[in-house]
């Protein structure tokens, strides 16, 4: 499979990543590139095969259903959260206009 | 008249400062003086003398009362941006996360500062960790401390992601370095510097504040000068931390007290597909010469198969980018770090300008990749194929690890090449992770050691790669090597 500009347009557009019509010219041959390369695992047998979900067997834990269970991310630190916002206005995240 | 404390390792500054033949300030003086000494290499994105000194000075009051100094007590370090540091800004090495300043501390950064180790600052690296020579930083190149015999002074580079640690080790700014391994980032870039760096099994360090690129593959590990020193700084590292899914809850063995470079009973793997067609002839001859060491210390050398080696590296260009795909998400010019609001832009259009502006152009890249290959209709032909044949490389060395203990091949398929030599190309680029991505993609303990140089003077390194959970195993034929490479070349000082 390829991609054309169209298509490379939409993907930069579903990643949130603004493009210029020239940035898109040059990345549809380097996509294109890279996807004919990995176009080769097409040839492997993996009749049977399951889907790799966990490289190393480990048990999924559950934390204690408790507030403030671990003190570093049970929460209550609203202004360290806050202080690396680019703004952060009353307690809260600063975004532009959502609703018209 | 004293020795240049920057020559010695973690164990001869540990030892030193323990027995008092040196105060752990004057080894933090002279590192802090060797990186302030070298800017030219850009191996460090921020310095932090103070913290490296405040370090010594809490290990020497220990000292002097008579406390415990702690399994890196005095050793001060070069932490790779990648890890999360409070209070001292961590960027990835991209624009995006600029400025930003940590509340918290990444476990692995928090496990060594408790082990009694000080920070000598923040260490350059690949934007996001994605890279193989560590030319995709918003914070510029990092050079090479080596150059080639043939007097042409060409920028070298010091291999990737861990650009920064691989130069500062090498270059004797540090004794040792953080590093990460989502596909080689800490072994090939060692081989390419002349050190030494071990990638444990995934799991055993702690994610939790190591900014993320591909969950299923990142994992911490140490670089430094021999196999002892990466013992021991593993050590302080490794252990269960319940703030990390996917972290092993098991003990952290005492490899150091392990160490042991007699091979006798043990097998040694060779893999056949990785004999590549055409691969360079120094780096087949360190091989070799690998071979016979091993079975000098007593190893029985057996040929293995590992059928499925070629489809490594693009199963892996599949994963790794879609992962990352979704782990780059956060970076919304809301919560923390770059925001561009063009004027009159609503919430969508400032999302799509940030992320334009704040990310490289490989990191874009590899978004996109990530964002095509898990695109309705694409997912199944793509990832899940991937995922399927990531299955069958785990099998392939599980198959493997019933006729052999540990496995030995090459870190990388040639010696550092020069920097811009090969940017323009990302597929030639990520070529050289194909010996690496392997024991990635199976999330086994792989370790690179410094092997000689080739005829270039520049260094080779070979790997060693273990079952899961032998780290033991991986140090243990790494010591051996270590023992008969004799490798004691540096590079000259230029900068």
């Amino acid at each position: 499979m390829s991609v054309d500009t169209a298509t490379v347009a939409k993907i930069a557009a579903l990643a949130r990543i603004k493009v210029s019509e020239a940035e898109l010219a040059a990345m549809v041959p380097e996509l294109n590139g890279i996807l004919a390369w990995v176009e080769q695992l097409g040839e492997v047998d993996v009749a049977g095969i399951e889907p790799m979900t966990a490289v190393i067997a480990n048990k999924t834990r559950l934390r204690e259903d408790v507030i403030g269970a671990d003190p570093l991310t049970g929460g209550g630190v609203r202004d360290a959260v806050l202080a690396n916002a680019p703004a952060a206005e009353h307690g809260f995240f600063g975004v532009p206009k959502v609703i018209e | 008249m004293m020795t240049d404390l920057t020559n010695l390792g973690v164990a001869a500054i540990r030892d030193g400062v323990a027995g008092g033949e040196f105060s752990a300030v004057e080894v933090a003086e002279a590192f802090n003086a060797n990186v302030a000494a070298a800017a030219a290499l850009n191996a460090f994105i921020v310095t932090t003398p103070e913290l490296a000194l405040e370090a010594a000075k809490a290990t020497d009051a220990k000292r002097a009362a008579g406390q415990p100094l702690g399994k890196m007590g005095g050793v001060p370090i070069g932490m790779k941006d990648l890890f999360a540091t409070k209070g001292v800004q961590t960027t990835a090495a991209s624009h995006i996360l600029e400025g930003f300043v940590p509340q918290y501390e990444s476990t692995v950064s928090a496990k060594l500062w408790e082990a009694g180790a000080g920070m000598l600052g923040k260490l350059n690296l690949d934007q996001f960790a994605m890279g193989s020579s560590n030319e995709t930083s918003y914070f510029g190149n990092v050079i090479s401390p080596w150059r080639r015999s043939d007097g042409g002074n060409a920028a070298m580079a010091p291999g990737g992601s861990s650009g920064g640690s691989s130069t500062a080790v090498a270059a004797r700014l540090a004794p040792a370095a953080t590093g990460t391994d989502t596909g080689g980032s800490i072994r090939q870039p060692a081989a390419f510097t002349g050190i030494s760096g071990i990638k444990p099994t995934y799991g055993r360090c702690s994610r939790w504040g190591i900014v993320a690129f591909a969950s299923s593959l990142d994992q911490a590990g140490p670089m430094a000068r021999d196999v002892r020193d990466c013992a021991i700084m593993l050590e302080a590292m490794a252990g269960f931390d319940p703030k990390d899914a996917t972290s092993l809850d098991l003990a952290v063995p005492n490899w150091e007290a392990g160490l042991n470079s007699d091979l006798k009973g043990k097998k040694v793997g060779i893999p056949r597909e990785y004999r590549m067609d055409g691969m360079d002839a120094d780096v087949a001859d360190s091989w070799d010469r690998g071979i016979e060491w091993l079975r000098d210390a007593g190893a029985e050398i057996v040929e293995i198969s590992l059928p499925h080696t070629k489809y490594a590296l693009p199963a892996y260009y599949i994963i790794a980018p879609a992962e990352a795909s979704s782990n780059l998400a956060r970076y919304d010019g809301v919560r923390f770090g770059l925001r561009d609001l063009p004027d009159g832009a609503g919430l969508q259009d400032m999302y799509a300008a940030t992320r334009a502006a704040g990310f490289g152009a490989e990191v874009k890249r590899r978004i996109l990749i990530g964002t095509y290959v898990l695109s309705a209709g694409f997912y199944d032909a793509y990832y899940t194929q991937a995922q399927k044949v990531r299955t069958l490389i785990s099998h392939d060395f599980k198959n493997a690890f019933t006729q052999c203990d540990v496995i030995l091949a090459p870190t990388a398929p040639t010696a550092a090449f020069g920097l811009g030599e090969k940017s323009d190309d990302p597929l030639a680029m990520y070529l050289n992770d194909v010996f690496a991505v392997p024991a990635s993609l199976a999330g086994l303990p792989a370790m690179s050691v410094p092997a000689g140089l080739n005829r270039e003077g520049l260094p080779l390194g070979l790997q060693i790669i273990g079952r899961e959970f032998d780290e033991q195993g991986v140090l243990n034929a790494g010591l051996a090597i270590e023992a008969r490479a004799q490798f004691s070349a540096k590079p000259d000082k230029w900068w």
